[in-house]
């Protein structure tokens, strides 16, 4: 049913044209009888992305998003899996949501969906989900969060880094320390003076990240930090990561692109957690990406309806959609400027975020016995962002108006096409 | 100028003259008539749109669009705890349906008035938002010390207190720097933004070494909930450190004024005595208000409506 | 509003390709004569006060008064009354910078006022300096003394005291140069505003 292809020249990885073959599901290594041919000539295939960090909203917010229209744009975007958060209503601290949430996505079809568990019960930071149920269950979850709000209680964190350890899995912490950010409103610096809106501090992420690479190093188990955005955080993850702890850390595409200035106009398409930082900021974290710092990036698409966002700043709701424009917001960010070439991009697009989620059929080398999982991609395209124009149910892109380079073409999930000619297979 | 006074960053040095001498020239053509009325705005809509509860400013817009012949709206949005933005763009929305060439917004949100600005055709003046702005307070201000001391280019300027969350303060060292001022910040570090040393004004923590090179000292109010937000530690060491008395007000230049937005708290920020001095100005600042929002609305309203501006 | 012109508005228009109509002799002769008209007209100058319209009337009005004290062996209250905020056609451009106006101490009640300009066009002016002059309080009487009258009316309006009646083309522009201002006293007749791409101000007291 997934039907052969010939995928004719073709660049893996940006390298030398070659043709791939696509049979079962799996990459092979002759032309299957019968194949569609793609005529790829100068695109450039890259193993399907693979997302850590994606807020679905299904159940409970469906007028921002489904599961479906995520996972549409998802695809879209060359992505092949995608983390759902756990933050929906009700929140996926269960079994039975967060096998819901699988359900949904392999219903839909377009990526497979790996649902993230909540760390805490309701994300209240009080008590541990039943986090081994959940990675029993039919979801098989690894990766344990409560984005959106930080497990604080430094004891409470310990013996979740620790319990996951028995089913290999990581929790995701997202590093903001509540009471330096009590109404916080954007990054704290010289444009939250100007501005008059409540400052987010650098030091109430970098606190708790130091804090928990001590804890991860203490009980001897993995910590994975989520949307890292401020240079002290990369320095923070480069000293862990020189003590040889295991610690990993994700950058969305937005803090690698845009600065807190952008908030001057007030307008709350640019209001996000963690905030909008500083152009020192996002060069230490592109730097950071380039040399392994940071592992992977992740897009943290958060969806909102028009009228949370359609509101004075302090009413908005926090959060930015991202899976349509990642690939070509890292392109401009890492590729055009010469830090990454298309082989760094399929490293911390797809390679190592498949690591950290252990998702084994991801990630995968572009060679024969791979699963055929992959994304092909125009590199000399140029494109203007329409926010009207997408699949997500939701349309708070920041990057509304801006040309970008590169262009997902096509999008294969286990052999079957999910995006051809950049539409909707 | 531009169709809007959202920041007092939006004046330039000579649109906020033109403002000053403006606000000079309706005082003049209003002094001693028996009818304190201008036809200039006939015809012309003001929305007074206040979020928040603010008797003095939205009586003193009242007054300066009446007395400018305008048709004046009170929207009293009352509902600071509009959780739900949408109901600015409704409002908005239902004031344009209205014809409104004017409005006049007064918000618990920083930026409300930039958003406002976004959604309507009509001018819209900034009357505070949040702790970001409040630029007719600080034409007004500089329009006192102009009044006072004929000047504000190169005078010594102090604004005392929680500069953080001050509106007054932003729009004040915005426009009076942009006027050639020299202003100093005073204020407990706590009340102090990060970032502030990137503002055009010197910064001090000590209020008794600026005092005497003081041409102008402006005391800021304090707000209730900053008195148990831990920004210092009782009212009473706050007071004594920053608070102007009669003994420090005694160290000011000979004709320094002494300045205060209102309203006062009295015997915490500002002792009785100074704020009935003869340096005060701040029954001067009220009656200034008017004819400096006269000013405003007669620069932002009083032409075409459609940007033909010279 | 940052554009909006001050006292120092330029004169519109090319001066030196217009043809002179009255050199200072002249101008000052008129000015006499009219200050003569205004003490025979009022039985003397007691009661009466000048009040230019900003800008050129103003100093029309400074040499009027001085030239009917002289008559008179008095001193006339003179002084200048803006009329910006009066205007029938503030929203047909962007906004204006306010004139001084400065009414003599003692006001206007039950004075004979002799509102000066320097030309007289349309009439429109007047009408709004006459409803400034009414908020100002209730003279006597009122008179218009203007040195140059180009006809063209659009409103029931004349003048009392006239220093030239010129008749012009509505393309044609006076230039009314004074000594306070400009090098030289002088009028003169131009062409229509050859270099102008915006539309001719209503209000410019010294061109049109």
């Amino acid at each position: 049913m997934s039907g052969a292809w010939e995928i004719k020249g073709v660049r893996p990885l940006g390298g030398d044209p070659t043709t791939l073959y696509v049979e079962g599901g799996e990459l092979v290594g002759e032309r299957p009888a019968g194949a569609q041919s793609i005529d790829a000539d100068g695109l450039i295939a890259l193993p399907g992305l693979v997302d850590l960090h994606t807020h679905l909203r299904e159940p409970g917010r469906e007028d921002a998003e489904t599961v479906a229209t995520g996972t549409l744009a998802a695809a879209l975007g060359g992505f092949t899996a995608v983390h759902a958060m756990a933050n929906t209503d009700p929140v996926a601290d269960v079994a039975g949501v967060v096998e819901q949430v699988w359900r949904l996505g392999e219903e839909a079809g377009h990526c497979e969906v790996r649902p993230v568990g909540a760390v805490t019960v309701g994300l209240a930071g009080k008590q541990l989900a039943e986090l081994g149920a959940m990675a029993d269950s039919a979801a098989r979850v690894r990766v344990f969060s409560d984005d959106g709000k930080c497990v604080h209680d430094p004891l409470l964190m310990r013996r979740a880094l620790e319990y996951v350890k028995a089913f290999d899995g990581v929790v995701a912490q997202h590093a903001q320390d509540p009471r330096l950010t009590e109404n916080a409103q954007m990054n704290e610096g010289e444009w939250s003076g100007v501005l008059g809106l409540a400052g987010w501090p650098a030091v109430a992420e970098e606190a708790i990240i130091a804090r928990d690479c001590l804890l991860a190093a203490h009980v001897g188990s993995r910590v994975h930090f989520c949307h890292v955005s401020t240079a002290g955080s990369v320095e923070l993850v480069r000293w862990a990561k020189s003590k040889g702890w295991d610690v990993t850390a994700e950058v969305t595409p937005h803090h690698l692109f845009l600065t807190d200035d952008l908030v001057a106009s007030y307008d709350p398409v640019f209001k996000v957690n963690p905030p909008l930082r500083t152009e020192a900021d996002v060069t230490a974290l592109r730097e950071a990406l380039a040399d392994g710092t940071i592992d992977a990036v992740a897009t943290d698409h958060a969806p909102h309806p028009l009228e949370d966002k359609e509101t004075e700043w302090a009413a908005a709701a926090f959060g930015m959609t991202g899976l349509e424009t990642a690939l070509s917001v890292v392109a401009a960010a890492m590729v055009d400027t010469g830090l990454l070439d298309w082989a760094g991009v399929a490293d911390r697009m797809s390679v190592r975020p498949a690591q950290i989620g252990r998702l084994p059929r991801h990630g995968q080398p572009l060679e024969p016995g791979s699963t055929a999982n992959l994304v092909l991609v125009d590199p000399d395209v140029r494109w203007t962002v329409d926010p009207r124009i997408t699949a997500s149910r939701s349309r708070n892109t920041p990057f509304a108006g801006r040309e970008l380079p590169a262009r997902v073409i096509a999008t294969f999930l286990r052999g079957r096409p999910t995006v051809l000619d950049g539409k909707p297979a | 100028m531009n169709r809007h006074l959202l920041s007092a960053a939006d004046l330039s040095r000579d649109d906020a003259l033109l403002v000053l001498d403006t606000a000079a020239e309706m005082d003049v053509a209003l002094a001693g008539r028996s009818i304190k009325k201008l036809p200039t705005l006939r015809g012309r809509t003001v929305v007074n749109l206040f979020f928040e509860d603010s008797t003095r400013t939205r009586t003193s817009f009242e007054v300066a669009a009446k007395r400018l012949s305008a048709d004046v709206i009170n929207f009293a949005a009352k509902g600071s705890s509009v959780s739900k933005g949408e109901s600015l763009k409704d409002t908005a929305l239902t004031l344009e349906a209205m014809g409104s060439d004017g409005v006049v917004i007064r918000h618990s949100a920083s930026g409300a008035p930039h958003r406002l600005a976004h959604w309507i055709r009509g001018s819209v003046v900034n009357a505070g938002d949040g702790t970001h702005e409040h630029p007719t307070q600080a034409l007004l201000d500089a329009y006192t010390i102009r009044r006072r001391t004929g000047r504000v280019e190169g005078l010594n300027i102090a604004i005392v207190g929680d500069v953080l969350h001050s509106r007054v303060a932003r729009s004040n060292v915005l426009l009076l720097s942009t006027l050639g001022a020299e202003v100093t910040v005073v204020a407990p570090p706590t009340l102090l933004p990060v970032g502030v040393h990137s503002w055009p004004c010197a910064v001090s923590y000590d209020l008794d070494a600026v005092l005497p090179k003081s041409d102008a000292v402006m005391m800021l109010r304090v707000q209730h909930e900053r008195m148990t937000g831990g920004f210092f530690p009782t009212v009473r060491e706050y007071s004594r450190r920053y608070g102007l008395d009669a003994i420090r007000m005694a160290s000011l230049p000979e004709d320094s004024i002494v300045m205060h937005p209102g309203p006062m708290n009295r015997g915490v920020e500002i002792a009785a005595e100074v704020a009935d001095s003869v340096r005060s100005t701040i029954v001067e600042q009220v009656a200034n208000g008017v004819s400096v929002r006269m000013a405003v609305l007669y620069l932002l309203l009083g032409g075409a409506m459609d940007g033909a501006a010279e | 509003m940052a554009a909006a012109p001050g006292s120092n508005r330029p004169v519109t228009g090319d001066p030196s390709i217009a043809r002179p109509v009255l050199d200072a002799t002249d101008l000052a002769r008129a000015l006499t004569r009219i200050s003569h008209e205004i003490v025979e007209r009022n039985h003397g100058a007691q009661d009466v006060i000048v009040l230019g319209i900003p800008t050129r009337g103003v100093a029309l009005a400074r040499r009027l008064a001085t030239l009917v004290g002289e008559i008179d062996g008095i001193q006339v209250p003179v002084g200048a009354l803006d009329t910006t905020m009066y205007r029938d056609d503030l929203r047909l451009r962007g906004v204006r910078a306010l004139e001084p106006t400065d009414i003599p101490a003692g006001g206007v009640d039950g004075k004979t006022v002799v509102l000066v300009d320097d030309v007289l066009f349309s009439g429109r002016t007047i009408r709004a300096a006459l409803d400034a002059l009414s908020d100002q309080g209730r003279p006597r009487a009122v008179q218009l003394a203007v040195l140059i009258d180009r006809g063209h009316r659009e409103l029931p309006i004349r003048a009392d005291y006239v220093g030239k009646n010129l008749p012009t083309s509505l393309t044609e522009t006076v230039h009314v140069q004074l000594e306070e201002y400009d090098e030289n006293d002088a009028v003169l007749l131009g062409p229509a505003d050859l270099g102008r791409r915006t539309p001719p101000p209503a209000r410019g007291e010294a061109a049109r």
